[in-house]
Order: C-alpha cells, then sequence, then structure tokens
C-alpha cells in the first residue's frame, strides 16, 4: 500500500489548518496518555473518557508519534518474543 | 546509580503499590526499585530510539543515548511520584517520560546539522500543491485564501510557528529548542493561527469541507 502524499493539495490543508473542534493540549495529552493507551489496547473508546486527544494527534505530529510508540511498546511486551 | 542488567520479568508485573513503596521507602529496598526502573526505562528509550533513528546510529550512541534518556526520565518520575494517581500501572505511566525523552533527544539529533527552512520554502509548497494537477478548482481557490490569510490575518510570531510546524515540517521540539521555548507553549501559538486562518476562510465564504478531505488520500 503507498503512502498518501503529505504534499497533496488536501494533506497540506490539514496540516495548515488542523482539526476542527476541541482538542487537549500537550501537556494535558502527556498527562493522559498512559491512561487512553491502556484503555485502547483493552478495547475500550478512551474519547469517552478523555475527549478531545484523538483531534489533539490529528494536530500535534509529536504527541501523536509518542501515542503511537507507547502503543507499540505495550504491544510489543505483550506478544511473546519470536 | 544504581543499575540493573535486565529489566526482570518481576519489575515488570509488579503492581503499582509495590513500586511506589519501593520507591518512597529509604535504603536498599529503595535503591534496589531505582535500578529496576532505570533498566525499564533503558529498555524503553532503546525501543523508541531504534524506531525513530533508523539504525544511522553507532551501536554505543544508541546504548548512550538510551541511558542518557532513561537518566533524564528517572529524574522527572522521581520528582513526580506524587502525581501518578493510579489511572494506568505504573510502569506504563512510567515508560512515556522515557519515550519522550527518546524521542525529543531523537528529534533533535536528527535536525542538528540542518538548516531551518525558510518562508519562502513554505510559499514554494503552497503553490505547487495550487498548480498541480491533483488541485480542482476549489481547492486552488482556498490554498489562494489560505496563503492570503497566513500573510494578513497572523502575528509575526504565529505566521513563524505556523509556516515552520505546519508547512516545513520542522519538529515541534526542535523550534521549541531554537525560539527557547516549550512544546505547549508552541502548539498553543500553532492552535490560535488555525483558529485564526478558519474564521478567516470562513468569512470569505470558503467551505472547509473537513470529512472530505479526510477521505482523500
Amino acid at each position: 500500500m503507498s503512502k498518501p502524499n503529505p504534499n497533496h493539495p488536501d494533506r497540506l490543508l490539514d496540516r495548515v489548518l488542523g482539526p476542527a473542534g476541541s482538542q487537549v493540549s500537550c501537556e494535558q495529552c502527556f498527562e493522559e496518555l498512559d491512561r487512553y493507551v491502556e484503555l485502547e489496547l483493552v478495547g475500550a473508546d478512551p474519547e469517552l473518557v478523555t475527549p478531545g486527544m484523538r483531534a489533539h494527534f490529528d494536530g500535534c505530529p509529536a504527541c501523536a508519534e509518542e501515542h503511537e510508540s507507547l502503543r507499540a511498546l505495550l504491544l510489543s511486551e505483550a506478544s511473546p518474543p519470536s | 546509580m544504581p543499575t540493573v542488567d535486565r529489566p526482570s520479568e518481576i519489575a515488570r508485573g509488579a503492581d503499582s503499590s509495590e513500586w511506589l513503596e519501593r520507591l518512597t521507602s529509604t535504603g536498599p529496598e529503595r535503591d534496589a526499585a531505582i535500578g529496576e526502573l532505570h533498566a525499564l526505562l533503558v529498555r524503553a528509550a532503546s525501543f523508541e530510539i531504534r524506531r525513530r533513528s533508523s539504525g544511522h546510529l553507532r551501536a554505543d550512541d544508541h546504548e548512550d543515548l538510551a541511558q542518557q534518556c532513561a537518566d533524564d526520565a528517572l529524574v522527572a518520575i522521581l520528582g513526580k511520584l506524587d502525581d501518578f494517581r493510579g489511572a494506568s500501572r505504573f510502569t506504563t505511566w512510567a515508560y512515556k517520560f522515557a519515550l519522550y525523552e527518546a524521542a525529543v533527544k531523537t528529534r533533535r539529533l536528527a535536525w542538528r546539522a540542518r538548516e531551518m527552512p525558510i518562508e519562502a520554502d513554505a510559499w514554494a509548497l503552497i503553490a505547487d500543491a495550487r498548480s498541480g494537477p491533483q488541485a480542482d478548482a476549489e481547492i486552488a481557490e482556498l490554498l489562494t485564501a489560505l496563503k492570503d490569510a497566513i500573510a494578513t490575518e497572523l502575528t509575526v510570531h504565529q505566521r513563524e510557528v505556523l509556516v515552520a510546524l505546519a508547512l516545513n515540517g520542522v519538529p515541534i521540539d526542535v523550534l521549541a529548542d531554537r525560539l527557547n521555548t516549550t512544546r505547549g507553549a508552541l502548539y498553543k501559538t500553532l492552535h490560535d493561527a488555525r483558529q485564526k486562518l478558519r474564521a478567516a476562510l470562513a468569512a470569505r465564504g470558503m467551505a472547509l469541507d473537513d470529512d472530505r478531505r479526510q477521505e482523500t488520500t
């Protein structure tokens, strides 16, 4: 599967305008990240507990990367070593 | 600082109250807990560095960086133990500090020798998108209005931050370093700038079809 072109006009508009709607700050995102990821991994909807996190990930690549990393790290611990 | 060679299964599996009890105790029990926690933080930092560095770090540099990240994360964690609310496992809470340190330091390393892109690079990006085959008339008009709004509606600081982060792809921590500020403060500036641009485009009757853009690749 090919990666989306980051300079596609729509992607460029997304980057400049960011997500619509309310979102948490970077500080709130860091504060809630551990609970958010654990809820995700048990199949719950963490947005019900911490609304605005997903929108923040859409607007803040750094926080989105750290979210992905924590998910990946916890998943790697849950998987048996190959 | 006391260290252990490998994070043990016991350390990962220990429950949160046990971690807190040991880390707030005194003497050898606290030293042992700190050593075990440090080893977990090294593992988490190393995991993150491996994901981000694409193998261009030498093994020694990777190990040094992971140790440094774990050291900084440990200091932060020990200073914030009172903030741990038990909303997640203690280890998950602790990991995020190591991942944060590793992500920030890896981004800074990647940009250490790079020039910051200039504003003209961003205008060229918009011009290319506007004239490219994927821009229909409506999108081209929106991009023109967006460029005007960036130039006229934002303060100098808002424009500098928005162009660097959203158009030129400078990592937020790298820009925060260069402007001597924080990620949170920069993101607030970016958010305010985006709100201004959305309002300016709406005032010109531009439809911001977020749903349609989400579906487009």
